[in-house]
């Protein structure tokens, strides 16, 4: 806790912290908003969602050191995790669809574990991280630090939300994802090719992900094993917000990420990760006991 | 020959051959005694996840506490502290009964705050009724938090570690005695969950699996039970714990003790794969399902834990009925299942689920 002496003496060094968070937020919001999508319509809680993004930001790493230029390369790290997301749908998610939750659950952890150590045997073990080639914003006489990136991060994920907030609403095959998500049955009998559904919104949700995790290599590193805390940031920003609420996944993103940044810095950087897993054990016990003050009749 | 009779006879047989294996296959002590621990890993993993229906992805957390309390015993009764973490603990050797001393003691320890840790986890987590998917993603938090807990403090070593005491030559080879550990415990923990399901608690935990609400309206004391049963399931995890960290010799926060990906994930698959919610699945579970993984390493070296993770999504995805599910469909009336057509009914009675 001594780092709370320099907040105190130096209050201009939070709003570098809320910042950086905030800024960072706007990633896992956007994986999150993949994760809601596919529990909403598919019933699934992919445990494979960190993975999926941690793909997405070795691709753009192997794109960039075969000379793309690491902007134009975000949607060919997009489009190969949606081929990905197809594939997998066809040969795995397709046979536990319908299945309970618990078998999708360690189904998808399964994949996660594959995925996991397929990147460590293709890529190396090795923490990896791509030059964007971008400057940096010194403001308030250098007292804060704005990494040019991070902006550039944050307006990309912003646009992508919109334009799938827009997919969802305008376009015909939005239209038979969200019907699917408020009831497969009824939507089956009106016509709508529920399989096909379920195959574009997994691979559009590995798309998101690839696209999240490509901007995850340029503002920060990635490293193989590092997929689980994406899925867990997910879950939690889903569980807060509630499933198909857009505007309120962006919010809880947002504040994931700064609080996760102010924890970072109050108790160390190695206890990061332990605050995260910490805070997704309490977020659901509290969640938990909200619910049951709600409860007044058996089912 | 009876029923009985042939019972008896398998259960002479498998004490038999795991008495005299390690001494017939020396070279593979080591492997067998985790076979046990596997076997110890399933079992205790079921009694929630498989008979009681609550799929906990993070017992890793019990095996972890016996695992670190044990070697924090065993330091401390015997070494300063800070000499210990400065050589790594190589300071020196320890007799025999100062050896098993601190062992014994460590593992009883680590049973008391491994249950004492269920029951409080349970107060805060199954007595408030947290259910189905968000227990499991709730323990699966819990299993990751201690680990990276364990990582950043350093009175355990945190990240570099905390390596057990020398085994002692007098008592013979290290993994012939930990064989003998192991086997003990996975026969008592067997032997204790024969009884438990065979009783009025396995029956309470069935009806809570089946369905909680009616079986609270019935008049069983669910959270009682549920926290009971998270408590066996601690106590037999604490004390394997214990003994892997000193067959180990060497507790990594992350990669062994609270070892989530590999051994937390394991037990579970290893009780899907034999059956889960019944006696004898997990234990054949973790035998097939440890032999594989032996021969991943050997014949797939490098592509091991690839190998493993396409088996995993293979077993969940193709067949998650598990062997004694697959065997019950198949021959229902070896299970005590009336069968209406065939008068295989009369035969029956014998196998115990």
């Amino acid at each position: 806790m001594d780092n709370l002496q320099i907040l105190i003496s130096a209050p201009i060094f939070s709003l570098q912290l809320l910042i950086d968070g905030i800024l960072i937020g706007s990633i896992f919001a956007l994986a999150a908003y993949g994760m809601a999508m596919v529990w909403g319509v598919m019933k699934i809680i992919n445990f494979a969602q960190g993975e999926f993004v941690i793909l997405g930001g070795f691709l753009l790493f192997s794109l960039t050191r075969v000379g793309f230029n690491p902007f134009l390369a975000i949607p060919l790290a997009a489009a190969g995790l949606f081929i990905v997301g197809w594939v997998l749908y066809h040969i795995v998610i397709v046979r536990i669809v319908e299945k309970d939750l618990f078998i999708s659950i360690l189904a998808t952890f399964g994949i996660a574990i594959l995925l996991q150590q397929l990147m460590n045997q293709v890529f190396g073990a090795d923490v990896q991280t791509v030059d964007p080639g971008l400057d940096t914003w010194f403001l308030f006489d250098n007292a804060i630090t704005v990494l040019q990136i991070k902006v550039v991060s944050f307006f990309i994920a912003v646009a992508l939300g919109i334009i799938l907030a827009l997919f969802m609403r305008k376009t015909r095959l939005g239209q038979a994802i969200r019907a699917t998500a408020q009831d497969a049955r009824s939507a089956r009998i009106l016509g709508v090719d529920t399989n096909r559904v379920y195959a574009t919104t997994f691979a559009i949700n590995a798309a998101i992900c690839g696209a999240a995790g490509a901007l995850v290599v340029m503002t920060w590193v990635i490293q193989p094993f590092a997929g689980l805390a994406y899925t867990i940031r997910s879950f939690m920003i889903v569980i807060i917000a509630g499933i198909g609420n857009v505007s309120a996944v962006i919010f809880a993103g947002l504040g994931l990420g700064a609080a996760e940044n102010f924890a970072g810095f109050l108790l160390g950087a190695e206890f990061q990760a332990a605050f995260i897993f910490s805070l997704l054990v309490v977020i659901l016990v509290w969640r938990n006991f909200k619910l049951r003050l709600q409860r007044r009749y058996l089912k | 020959m009876n029923i009985p009779g042939r019972q008896t006879l398998l259960y002479g047989i498998i004490i038999i051959a795991s008495l005299i294996a390690p001494g017939v296959m020396p070279a593979y002590q080591t492997q067998l005694a985790f076979l046990w621990l596997m076997v110890v890993f399933a079992l205790s993993w079921d009694i929630i996840g498989g008979q009681m229906g609550y799929n906990s992805f993070g017992n890793i957390v019990f095996f972890g506490l016996g695992m670190y309390a044990t070697a924090v015993v065993q330091r401390n009764m015997h070494f300063d502290i800070e000499e210990y973490v400065h050589v790594a603990g190589r300071v020196e050797t320890l007799t025999p009964v100062q050896y098993l001393e601190g062992l014994f003691l460590g593992m009883g320890l680590g049973a008391v705050i491994a249950v004492a840790a269920a029951a409080v986890l349970g107060a805060c987590i199954l007595a408030m009724g947290m259910r189905g998917q968000y227990f499991g993603i709730c323990t699966l938090g819990l299993g990751v938090a201690a680990g990276e807990l364990a990582n950043g403090w350093e009175y355990i070593g945190a990240g570099s570690g905390l390596v057990t005491p020398v085994f002692p030559d007098q008592l013979g080879e290290r993994g012939f005695f930990f064989y003998y550990i192991f086997f003990i415990l996975a026969v008592i923990a067997f032997l204790t969950l024969r009884w438990l399901y065979s009783g009025r608690f396995g029956l309470a935990i069935n009806a809570i699996r089946d369905d909680e609400d009616k079986a609270e309206a019935m008049g069983i004391h669910t959270t009682r039970h549920k926290i009971v049963a998270w408590c066996i399931s601690a106590f037999f995890l604490s004390i394997a714990g214990g003994a892997a960290g000193h067959l180990i010799g060497f507790i990594d926060p992350t990669e062994v003790a609270f070892a989530g990906p590999t051994f937390g994930v394991w037990m579970i698959l290893m009780a899907i794969l034999g059956g889960k919610g019944t006696l004898w699945g997990p234990v054949i579970g973790a035998v097939i399902f440890h032999v594989t993984q032996e021969f991943f390493w050997t014949y797939l070296f490098g592509w091991q834990r690839v190998a493993l993770g396409a088996l995993i999504v293979c077993i969940v995805v193709f067949f998650p009925m598990g062997i004694m599910g697959w065997m019950r469909e198949r021959w229902p009336e070896r299970f005590g299942y009336r069968v209406e057509k065939s008068q295989a009914a009369g035969a029956s009675g014998g196998g115990e689920l």
